[in-house]
C-alpha cells in the first residue's frame, strides 16, 4: 500500500439522525430529572473522580443525550458513587440514579 | 379633586413607595408612608451607582425623598403588628397599639437579599475574603475599604453569580434577572478602580436583557478585559494565606477548573421578605411558587390583588429593576386612585 504522508480524519460531527438514542430514551425513562440540567457544571466541578481523570458527568450525560456512547462504559466506571454531585444541583437533578441507570442499560452492575 | 381626599396607606419607604406616595399625592390623597428602617429609601440608600448608566443612586435617591412634602407623611421605625379591615376602613396597626386607618393599602415591601451563608460550600460567613455584592457596595460608597480582610488590595477578584437565585437546593428556583447586570457594573467599578486587577466572572447564563445592559457586558469585555467562564462555582476554599481556591467546571472549555482568587463576590438574588409570608397567611393575599406576592392579572392588572382595597407595587411582586420598580409604582397609583373614586361614587349614590 502507498503511503501519502497523511491520512483521512474522522469528523467530530454529532451524526444525530444516525446515532443510536435508545440508551438515552432508557436513562431519561428512569431518571427524568436529567430533563431538568442546565449544563452549569456543578457536579463535574465538584466531582472527586472529575479531579483525578478526564471524566465528567456534565459532559458524559450530554454525550449520552445526544447518543455518542463510545466511551460511556469507561466514563461511568470512574464513578465511585459519592453523591457530591447530588448535593450541588441545583436542578434536583439525582445524578447518582442517572449512573446507576447507564450501568443497567449497559450490563455493568 | 380635593373633595376626593383619600387616605392612603403605603406599606415599605423605598424607591416605590416613596414614587407611589408621589403620584397619589400629586392626584390629590393623602398619603402616609410606613417605613421599618429609621430613614426612608430602601435598598437603594446602600448603592453606589446604577446600572446600565452609572448615575448615583444618592444623587436619584435625595430627588425622591424630596418629594415628600404636603400631604405626605412619613413615619419611620415602624413595626407592623396587624392589618384588619371593617367595611371600607382598613386599620393598620403598629409599634405597640398605635394605628392608622386608610381607604387603601398599598404593600410595597420589596424584596430581602437572599442569605449567603445558606449556601455553606461557598463559605459565606467561614472563610473571611468572601463578601456579598451588598458589601462590595458599601466598599464604593466609601463605608468599607475595597481590600482584603488583612488590608492587601487585592489582585484578583472572582464574581460569582446566581447565588441564592435558580437554585432547587436553597428552595429558590427563581432567576432574580439584575444579579447578572450588577455583577458586570459591578466588575466595571471594581477595574476603574483597581487596573491592575483581573476579575474573572462564573456565570451559568448571562441574563443582559434590559436596554443596554449588553452594551455594558460588550464594555466589560472590550474596555476592562473581564473574563467570562461559564460554570457554576461547585465549591471554594481558603487558602493558608487567606485567598481563596474556587472549584467549578469550566463547561465550555470542557474541564474542571481551579482558580485562585483574593476576593470572592456573591451576586446575591432577590428573595421575599417575612412580611410577605405574614400577608399570605393573616390577610389572604396570595402568594406565587416563588414567594413573592401574586397580582390579579400578570398581564392586564399587576397592582391589585384579591383582597380589596389592598395594592401592591414594585419588587415585592418579583425582582425588578429601578425603572421597572418605579413605572409599576405610578402603574398602583393610577389603580388606587380609580379604586377611591368608585368607592366615592358608590358612597354618594348610596
Amino acid at each position: 500500500m502507498n503511503s501519502f504522508g497523511f491520512e483521512i480524519q474522522k469528523d467530530n460531527t454529532i451524526e444525530y439522525d444516525k446515532n443510536d438514542l435508545s440508551l438515552a430514551a432508557f436513562v431519561l425513562r428512569h431518571e427524568p430529572s436529567l430533563y431538568n440540567c442546565i449544563q452549569c457544571g456543578s457536579c463535574s466541578g465538584t466531582c472527586p473522580a472529575s479531579a483525578i481523570s478526564s471524566y465528567q458527568f456534565r459532559k458524559m450525560q450530554l454525550l449520552m443525550r445526544r447518543g455518542e456512547t463510545k466511551h460511556l462504559r469507561e466514563d461511568v466506571a470512574h464513578c465511585m458513587l459519592c453523591g457530591k454531585c447530588i448535593l450541588v444541583c441545583p436542578r434536583g437533578v439525582n445524578t447518582r440514579n442517572v449512573i446507576r441507570q447507564i450501568r443497567i442499560a449497559l450490563n455493568m452492575n | 379633586m380635593r373633595a376626593l381626599k383619600k387616605e392612603v396607606v403605603i406599606i415599605g419607604g423605598g424607591p416605590a413607595g416613596l414614587e407611589a406616595a408621589d403620584s397619589l399625592n400629586k392626584l390629590g390623597h393623602a398619603v402616609t408612608i410606613l417605613e421599618k428602617e429609621g430613614k426612608p429609601g430602601g435598598k437603594l440608600s446602600n448603592w453606589h451607582k446604577l446600572f446600565p448608566d452609572n448615575v448615583s443612586a444618592d444623587g436619584i435617591l435625595k430627588q425622591m425623598v424630596h418629594k415628600i412634602s404636603g400631604d405626605i407623611q412619613l413615619i419611620t421605625n415602624v413595626k407592623i403588628t396587624k392589618i384588619s379591615r371593617e367595611g371600607t376602613k382598613h386599620s393598620v396597626w403598629f409599634n405597640e397599639g398605635k394605628c392608622i386607618q386608610a381607604e387603601a393599602v398599598l404593600v410595597a415591601v420589596g424584596f430581602d437579599l437572599f442569605n449567603a451563608s445558606l449556601k455553606e460550600e461557598y463559605g459565606y460567613g467561614i472563610y473571611d475574603n468572601v463578601i456579598t455584592s451588598a458589601e462590595l457596595e458599601s466598599m464604593f460608597t466609601g463605608q468599607k475599604s475595597l481590600a482584603t480582610v488583612t488590608g492587601k488590595t487585592p489582585e484578583r477578584i472572582a464574581f460569582i453569580h446566581c447565588v441564592g437565585s435558580r437554585d432547587e437546593k436553597v428552595g429558590f428556583r427563581h432567576c432574580s434577572s439584575m444579579c447578572c447586570v450588577t455583577g458586570v457594573k459591578q466588575a466595571i467599578e471594581i477595574k476603574k478602580r483597581l487596573p491592575a486587577a483581573e476579575v474573572m466572572m462564573f456565570y451559568m447564563d448571562l441574563r443582559m436583557h434590559g436596554r443596554f445592559y449588553e452594551d455594558l457586558y460588550l464594555e466589560a469585555q472590550e474596555k476592562h478585559h473581564i473574563q467570562f467562564i461559564r460554570g457554576r462555582l461547585s465549591e471554594s476554599s481558603e487558602n493558608p494565606d487567606g485567598s481563596l481556591l474556587l472549584k467549578a467546571d469550566d463547561t465550555l472549555a470542557g474541564s474542571p477548573i481551579k482558580v485562585k482568587a483574593d476576593l470572592m463576590v456573591l451576586l446575591l438574588g432577590f428573595v421575599p421578605t417575612d412580611f410577605h409570608r405574614k400577608m399570605g397567611e393573616e390577610f389572604g393575599v396570595e402568594i406565587g411558587s416563588d414567594g413573592f406576592f401574586s397580582p390579579c392579572d400578570a398581564h392586564l392588572d399587576t397592582n391589585s390583588v384579591k383582597t380589596n382595597g389592598i395594592f401592591v407595587a414594585g419588587a415585592c411582586t418579583g425582582a425588578k429593576s429601578l425603572e421597572y420598580t418605579l413605572a409599576d409604582a405610578r402603574s398602583a397609583s393610577l389603580k388606587i386612585h380609580e379604586f377611591l373614586l368608585q368607592t366615592t361614587s358608590a358612597n354618594i349614590l348610596n
